[in-house]
């Protein structure tokens, strides 16, 4: 099969944010249930990794009920080499806080935190001084709603959204078992919606121009426009914002150098995709329409034939031994004996038939770790070692 | 109460809404395995990381797998326990564990008694598919707690009882990754660390991890050596738990084989810590009612409550954690270093050995005791009190090294003087124990008269936290029980802010008191051991005839011999103690 759609650039999320003040108060005047309408009918899905459908996850908050609700702006940016979040909050906060303050209103939440990777820190003044300005604004409207920054601790891990919650209630950053969800049993047990900030960007631009602009953007199941940073063996790495639904085979023509071997998307726990795949992979959510689903960040990582997929893949694995929480057996050991035994099939020591037990192992690690880190160590793995077999033998 | 139905295995199961599928599962039992899980039920403890994945379900129409021990059960839910795909991944979780395991079983200290052994025998592994690192970490060895980390399995059960039950804060996950462990802070060591040795972490521990300072070798050399006189105590809480290492049933009393089996391993007086308990009681008791006459009489500089003083964790406790308290509790010995410093003096005059020569054992339930005994106030000239303390488990070692049959054994009395004992002695082994015994030696002084009962149901049960008011012929006397730590420290707290009601406090630091001691035979997590070994104890003070400390007729001789009267200056030096800041 190959796809037909075609990259194009799009440019909504660094647009100007000087209307923030209308959208706030004109947003707030409708009905709860008419911004979430408007959210689902955009089809917005979550650009923190999961993809998760935005409208429905703040109906489902909205839908509990308890007097105690938070919003959680996830600006914990920790996959290596991406920094789209951190280029939003110094370019468009107003946009985040906006999409906050919304989403407070919608599902019943007075306080909303940022909740802002320890390697951000020197946007705190700016940041600050931006939220006192916001939240000066919503007095003056009479809208009840406060924002705060929680610095994070610099793990990986702590992105991950119950992690992110124990760790702001002053523990240990590991995940919680889900279910429960936030939207039940969030920051400090109580219902939360958290949403990364290129969500929140997003709900500015559903919010003021209506939700057909941005479903108009991409293909069926992958709605609007996404921020990706591309990086790696290309003559223009850098942020760009491109709708949804492109296949890569448009991507690397547009981003390659000449040379692409192959692409890794959604970074760490992302897919690698070789060249023979180009055409028939699109990059978007999960559907009918495309071949493989859009992790992380949108971090795109190009490679070309100088780089050796074994080191690839060993830079991974190591980068899960020291990220991984340690919490649960199947990553804490999992990452470990996967490192360790690709190394022993390079050397010899174990023959090549050792690589599909440690594909297996993969599959059990997918099966059983309890949060999304462990359970798409998978996806690397099997993606380069089925791929580039040879390379991971010679 | 809200029900919930679903389906195990194809079985139709209802369980209360909130239920786990674990305990769904065990309700029509269905055993599923689980290996960090653990639940002390009618104790409030509760171990439930949903980390090891050993537990895991397949749940229909759920992508991946399911923890049955963290997982809710839910209205029309289908599970799985055992399909193919459920018993792969299990194998491979506990191979994972086991590629990272240093698996000495021939030579660990927990072998027979590990839990992670009897998983990878019940799920049949024979080989490790998945080989590579192993974590390794430095040993760390303790008066008291031997950590092998490299054993750890990250189960956190010890994390649990120290922070939680305990609120002590030593043992806590550090590092991320492969390197991920639970130590104190900063991979220090226990003994830098405010940990009071309960030995909690110990008694929960599934592996190798954490165990006790083995001395068992320190005393068969004792045994062995012709110019050492040698003398063992025993604490109430063993003669109820030591049948369990030998297979008898919980809350089988075996006082009168552990009595033979220890004459059989060669001690030359078998001796009994409960005389030293009631021993205790005339020391503590004294010391309560000269501060409530004190207080009744208007003095108020007197310090009350009276808090006992018997739990070497709960003195460390407080030395660390609210030194400015000090001065509250009683300054009487444990029973086990009265029964030490008695030892080496009365006794040792009796039978004319010279200190240096003689040898005192205890076999005590507890790990702190260890530590105890080595605190340098509690040594003459580098010459403890208390040269070995033991626990129950290294008791049962010692008895299967010596090749004895402890189930045929006869039943044999212990050695006078230091071997007879009350009822209120034995009591000391449960939590309410100790205020228990003091209130019927107590009252009898206070008021003059007969107690016209001895139980006090209102001081025994098994809650976390419980008050009884007493009535001293006219006087009130508020008491306060507390057993695990976190419990005690409540009721500092109450003390530090100046609203505590309670005239005498009693606190143990394991939950359950001594009967759940951190020396105890492993319980893996079944309270109702607990809750037998207690029943035992409170028969064997039903079955005594003296059941009141101050009729002890030994006790009396000792006084009159001796020490003169509780609390005189000889009775100071050799009973009694003082506290340190720790903080
Ligand atoms: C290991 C791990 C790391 C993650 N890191 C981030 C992160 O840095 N930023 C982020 O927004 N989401 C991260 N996520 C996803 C969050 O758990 C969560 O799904 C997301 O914040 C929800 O927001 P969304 O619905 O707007 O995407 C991570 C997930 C995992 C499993
Ligand atoms: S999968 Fe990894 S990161 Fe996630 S909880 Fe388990 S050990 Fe922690
Ligand atoms: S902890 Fe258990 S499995 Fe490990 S060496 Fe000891 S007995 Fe064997
Ligand atoms: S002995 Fe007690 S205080 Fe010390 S680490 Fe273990 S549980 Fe904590
Ligand atoms: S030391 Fe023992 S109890 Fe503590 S986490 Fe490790 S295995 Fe579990
Ligand atoms: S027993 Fe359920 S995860 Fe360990």
């Amino acid at each position: 099969m190959t796809i037909s759609y075609q990259l194009k650039r799009a440019d909504f999320i660094f647009k100007n944010q000087n209307d923030w003040e209308e959208v706030l108060s004109k947003s707030i005047s409708r009905t709860p249930q008419e911004l979430i309408n408007e959210l689902i009918s955009s089809e917005l899905k979550g650009r923190g990794g999961a993809g998760f459908p935005t409208g429905l996850k703040w109906k489902l908050t909205a839908e509990i009920s308890d007097s105690t609700k938070y919003v959680i702006c996830n600006a914990d940016e920790g996959e290596p080499g991406t920094f789209k979040d951190r280029e939003i909050l110094s370019m468009v906060p107003f946009k985040v806080l906006t999409g906050m303050a919304v989403c407070g209103y919608v599902i019943g939440a007075k306080e909303g935190y940022i909740y802002l990777r320890g390697e951000y820190f020197f946007l705190l003044p700016e940041l600050n001084k931006i939220i006192r300005e916001f939240e000066y604004y919503c007095k003056e409207i009479k809208f009840d709603f406060t924002i705060r920054i929680f610095m994070g601790s610099g793990a990986y891990i702590c992105g991950e959204e119950t992690a992110l919650f124990e760790s702001m209630e002053g523990k240990r950053g590991e995940p919680r078992n889900k279910p429960p969800y936030p939207s039940n049993y969030g920051y400090m047990g109580k219902p939360t919606v958290i949403n990364n900030v290129e969500t929140l960007a997003h709900t500015y631009t559903i919010f003021k121009y209506g939700a057909k602009r941005f479903y108009d953007l991409g293909v069926q199941y992958s709605r609007g426009s996404k921020l990706f940073s591309v990086s790696g063996d290309t003559p223009k790495p850098g942020i760009y914002e491109l709708e949804l639904g492109m296949s890569l085979a448009d991507f690397v023509e547009e981003f390659g150098d000449g040379d692409t071997k192959a692409v890794q998307v959604g970074g760490a726990s992302g897919f690698l995709v070789p060249r023979k795949r180009f055409n028939e992979t699109a990059i978007g959510f999960q559907g009918k329409l495309v071949g493989i689903s859009l992790p992380t960040g949108g971090s795109m990582m190009l490679f070309n034939s100088s780089r050796s997929m074994f080191n690839v893949l060993d830079n991974y694995l190591e980068f899960f031994r020291e990220e991984s929480c340690g919490q649960c057996t199947p990553c804490r050991v999992g990452c470990q004996q996967l490192l360790k035994g690709i190394k022993a099939v390079k050397r010899g020591e174990k023959n090549t038939k050792y690589l599909d037990k440690l594909l297996r192992l993969t599959e059990t690690m997918k099966l059983t770790a309890k949060c999304g880190l462990g359970q798409s160590v998978a996806n690397s793995f099997s993606s380069i070692v089925e791929n580039f077999r040879e390379e991971m033998i010679y | 109460m809200e029900m919930i139905n679903l389906t195990i295995d194809h079985k139709p199961v209802v369980v209360r809404k909130g239920a786990t599928v674990l305990e769904a599962a065990s309700g029509i039992g269905i055993d599923i395995p689980t290996l960090c899980y653990m639940k002390l039920e009618d104790m409030n403890i509760e171990n439930k990381p949903g980390g090891c994945r050993v537990c895991v379900v397949e749940v229909k129409g759920r992508r991946n797998l399911a923890p049955a021990c963290c997982t809710e059960a839910s209205e029309g839910m289908e599970i799985s326990t055992h399909s193919i795909r459920v018993v792969n991944a299990r194998r491979t979780v506990v191979e994972l564990i086991l590629s990272d395991h240093p698996a000495d079983c021939l030579i660990c200290a927990k072998s027979g008694n590990c839990d992670l052994q009897d998983m990878a025998n019940h799920l049949g592994i024979r080989k490790i598919h998945y080989q590579g690192e192993h974590s390794m970490y430095r040993e760390d060895t303790s008066p008291a707690i031997i950590r092998e980390i490299n054993k750890c399995i990250m189960c956190r059960r010890c994390e649990t009882m120290c922070n939680d039950v305990q609120t002590i804060g030593v043992l806590s996950a550090v590092n991320r990754g492969f390197q991920a462990v639970v130590s104190p802070a900063f991979e220090m060591n226990l003994d830098h660390s405010v940990c009071t040795y309960c030995g909690q972490c110990v008694a929960v521990c599934p592996t190798g991890a954490l165990t006790e300072v083995d001395e068992t070798g320190a005393v068969i050399r004792a045994l062995s050596d012709p110019t050492k006189t040698v003398i063992v105590q025993t604490a109430p809480a063993v003669r109820a738990a030591l049948g369990e290492e030998f297979g008898m049933t919980a809350g089988t009393l075996v006082t009168g084989k552990m009595v033979a089996a220890l004459r059989r391993l060669g001690f030359d007086y078998v001796f009994d810590t409960d005389f030293a308990a009631d021993l205790t009681i005339l020391e503590e008791g004294t010391e309560l009612l000269n501060r409530l006459s004190a207080f009744m009489a208007g003095d108020q500089q007197v310090k009350l409550p009276i808090l006992t003083s018997c739990c070497p964790a709960w003195v460390k406790f407080f030395e660390h954690h609210f030194p400015e308290l000090k001065d509250i509790p009683s300054t009487a010995r444990s029973p086990q270093q009265m029964f030490g410093s008695i030892a080496k003096t009365y006794f040792a005059d009796k039978i004319k050995v010279k200190r240096e020569n003689l040898v005192v054992v205890s076999i005590m339930p507890c790990l702190a005791k260890k530590y105890e005994s080595s605190r340098p106030e509690f040594s003459v000239n580098g010459n403890p009190d208390v040269d070995y303390a033991l626990t129950t488990r290294e008791l049962a070692h010692l008895i299967n090294l010596g090749n004895i049959d402890f189930k045929s054994l006869q039943n044999e009395d212990f050695d006078a003087p230091m071997g007879e004992s009350t009822g209120a002695g034995v009591i000391f082994g449960t939590t309410g124990g100790v205020i228990e015994a003091a209130v019927r030696t107590a009252y009898e002084i206070f008021t003059g008269k007969q107690l016209p009962r001895l139980d006090f149901e209102e001081l025994r049960g098994m809650e976390g936290l419980r008050k009884a008011t007493i009535d001293f012929n006219g006087t009130p006397i508020n008491i306060g029980i507390a057993h695990g730590l976190g419990n005690a420290r409540k009721l500092l707290e109450e003390i530090q802010a100046g609203t505590s009601e309670f005239h005498a406090i009693e606190i143990m630091s394991c939950p359950g008191g001594c009967i759940g001691g951190g020396g105890q035979p492993y319980h893996h997590g079944d309270s109702e051991i607990l809750k037998k070994r207690q029943r035992a104890i409170y028969s064997e003070d039903q079955n005594k005839s003296i059941r009141k400390s101050h009729e002890n007729p030994y006790i009396t001789k000792l006084y009159e011999e001796f020490l003169g009267a509780p609390l005189s200056e000889k009775s100071h030096h050799l009973l009694h103690t003082k506290y340190f800041d720790r903080s």
